[in-house]
């Protein structure tokens, strides 16, 4: 049961650092206290790079964003390039979106699809829209020739 | 969406923290401010009230919320008068007139009333009959791209036309309105000065004088005696008096208030002129705001809305909720003959791209309600989508509290103090304006009766008073 295992070692933790309960006070963390209990297993500051390792290992990939920095409540549209780990471009890929933010209750406020394959492994995402500043994770499901992976990216907006 | 995001109840995490923190003798999270200060503990450092005290991300994130930021609204994709000054003058008037109704008692500006921030004071709409939900301001719509608590429009025209049509509403008929327009003259020559000729109504077998695909049932049956080209026809037409509305709707927009006033203040780096813009407890209400108590994860930009869905937890924990909000709304919004790519289809620049990535579906969506403004909030209450709270101290709490609900809950505890949750209230009042909108727009024109629309609600305010006592001319 992954609640009780993550409730049993919660309580350890607190058990063998009281000190290092959350006070969920903006002041004293410097971020929302929304940020201060981590959720998502993901102690450290999360990764923000654009380039990213799928799960297993099977692709690379790489985001771009027709709109820099980032806004909120902006409908805009990403590239995504997706390399094979030999370094070559993947061709032909199905890629499915998924996102949300860890902290809330919620996914993306769209529903992102990629509308068009542009070639050597540039593949256009339109529909992406954050509506909070925060933490975001973008998921892309890629399928294709080398199999079937996952890569997600995290953002700070 | 995947549950990567994998959420645990919150009343589960809670009982175990509490068992946890009970065993090591840790102090309780952020939920014991006010019985700290009541014995004695450490007690809080002193609040820094300077314009000095804000960083500069507090900086940027103030400027964002500021009225100055706010640009011209988006283009209405499908509407190509919607910023035409004889739009906006053809609008006005039917928006006070309440002639477009089958009673000849309601206008728009019946519930959408000029001295309440052009909404009413009502927990639920009320026209002939008592609508589902609290009647949402039109000021500041034009920057949304969705319409209503549930986002079933997307464009200010569209959404005109379904309360000329409901039957607790205005509660009349396509061909009958049509037939008001023609038989007035000053509405007729506007109207077609914009549009083109009318449909010809003189045939009364061709167009019934009750009809409309919706309401009653007379309606229906006269509506389907129709031809196809009749019935284009009269939708057509119908609505074009939608985007008249529209475009006298799009002038409604706020103006500046004490906060923008405030931030500008801030930016200047003007001591003075900051703090006779807003009181020190705004102030802290203010920090708080757009720091501790999270409200600008939704309440943010110029309007101080996203204008996205949020369940909110105002239903129990127990209880499926009765309003499904965004779920069905995203629904009727697929399904609307008058929405963007019904009526423009794929377009290569984009113009219906918000409906073409919709998010159909998601537990998320079920209860949750579009994010209201906060501009000119405190005008009048009851607040939420069905006027569950009569002030705004209530809000505040059930924010405070973030009660659990059954289907999905974004909020966490705030754990306030009495004192924060009445700087948060005052902060809210710093929100009150006048609105950027020439004041002959705030008045009915002089085609109309000046106590039109506000016959049905018995009080008879006089829109005229009710304009020049919250909204003086700018």
């Amino acid at each position: 049961m992954p609640i009780r295992i993550t409730l049993s070692v919660l309580a350890i933790a607190l058990l063998v650092a009281p000190s290092l309960v959350p006070t969920a006070r903006a002041q004293d963390t410097g971020m929302p206290a929304g940020h201060a209990m981590p959720m998502t297993g993901k102690t450290a500051a999360p990764d923000l790079s654009r380039e990213r390792g799928s799960d297993a290992g099977l692709f690379v990939a790489r985001i771009s964003s027709g709109v820099e920095p980032i806004e909120i409540n902006r409908l805009h549209r990403w590239t995504l390039h997706v390399d094979g780990a030999d370094g070559e471009p993947v061709l032909g890929a199905v890629i499915t979106i998924d996102g949300g933010m860890p902290m809330h209750d919620h996914g993306l406020p769209t529903a992102p699809r990629v509308t068009e394959e542009r070639g050597g492994g540039d593949y256009l995402v339109e529909g992406m829209k954050f509506q909070m500043p925060g933490h975001w994770t973008v998921t892309f499901t890629i399928v294709a020739d080398g199999g079937e992976d996952r890569v997600t990216f995290d953002l700070m907006l | 969406m995947t549950r990567h995001l994998t959420r645990f109840p919150r009343s589960r995490i809670a009982t175990g923290l509490l068992i946890v923190l009970l065993c090591t003798g840790a102090p309780v999270p952020g939920a014991v401010s006010v019985d700290d200060a009541a014995v004695g503990t450490t007690p809080p450092p002193p609040i820094e009230r300077s314009i000095e005290r804000w960083s500069p991300g507090e900086r940027d994130l103030l400027r964002s919320l500021s009225i100055e930021a706010l640009g011209p609204p988006p283009i209405s994709p499908a509407n190509p008068v919607a910023d035409d000054p004889a739009a906006v003058r053809l609008g006005h008037r039917l928006f006070f007139d309440p002639s477009l109704s089958v009673n000849g008692e309601v206008a728009c500006a019946s519930c959408h009333r000029p001295g309440y921030n052009f909404r009413d004071a009502l927990p639920r709409g009320r026209a002939i009959g008592e609508t589902r939900r609290r009647t949402m301001t039109v000021v500041g719509s034009a920057w949304s791209p969705w319409l209503y608590w549930d986002g079933r429009k997307d464009s200010l025209w569209a959404q005109a036309l379904e309360p000329l049509e409901d039957l607790v509403e205005h509660g009349g008929t396509r061909t009958a309105y049509l037939r008001t327009v023609a038989a007035d003259p000053d509405l007729r020559s506007a109207y077609e000065a914009l549009f083109g000729a009318l449909p010809e109504l003189s045939d009364e077998q061709r167009f019934p004088l009750v009809a409309g695909p919706a309401g009653h049932p007379d309606a229906r049956r006269g509506w389907q005696a129709m031809t196809a080209g009749d019935r284009i026809a009269t939708s057509t037409a119908f609505a074009n008096l939608g985007r008249a509305l529209e475009a006298y709707q799009r002038r409604l927009v706020p103006a500046a208030a004490p906060f923008d006033r405030y931030v500008r203040a801030v930016l200047d780096g003007d001591a003075a002129a900051a703090a006779a813009a807003m009181s020190p407890q705004a102030q802290d209400g203010l920090a708080l705001f757009i720091g501790r108590a999270q409200c600008t994860h939704c309440h943010n930009g110029a309007l101080f809305t996203n204008n996205e869905f949020h369940n909110t937890g105002l239903f129990g924990s127990d209880v499926l909720p009765a309003d499904r909000g965004r779920a069905d709304g995203v629904k009727a919004l697929l399904e609307d003959p008058f929405n963007c790519l019904a009526v423009l289809g794929e377009r290569a620049d984009g113009a219906c791209d918000e409906l073409r990535f919709v998010k159909g579906a998601g537990i998320e969506l079920v209860a949750a309600f579009r994010t209201p403004t906060l501009r000119n909030v405190a005008a009048s209450g009851p607040f939420m989508h069905s006027g569950q709270f009569a002030t705004l101290a209530e809000v505040i709490d059930h924010y405070d509290r973030a009660p659990v609900t059954l289907i999905s809950d974004e909020l966490e505890p705030l754990g306030l103090t009495a004192d924060e949750r009445t700087s948060l209230e005052a902060f809210l009042h710093t929100l009150s304006g006048p609105l950027a909108t020439p004041h002959h727009l705030l008045v009915p024109p002089a085609s109309v009766a000046p106590d039109a629309g506000n016959r049905i609600h018995g009080d008879r305010v006089d829109v005229h008073e009710a304009v020049l006592r919250t909204l003086p001319e700018p």
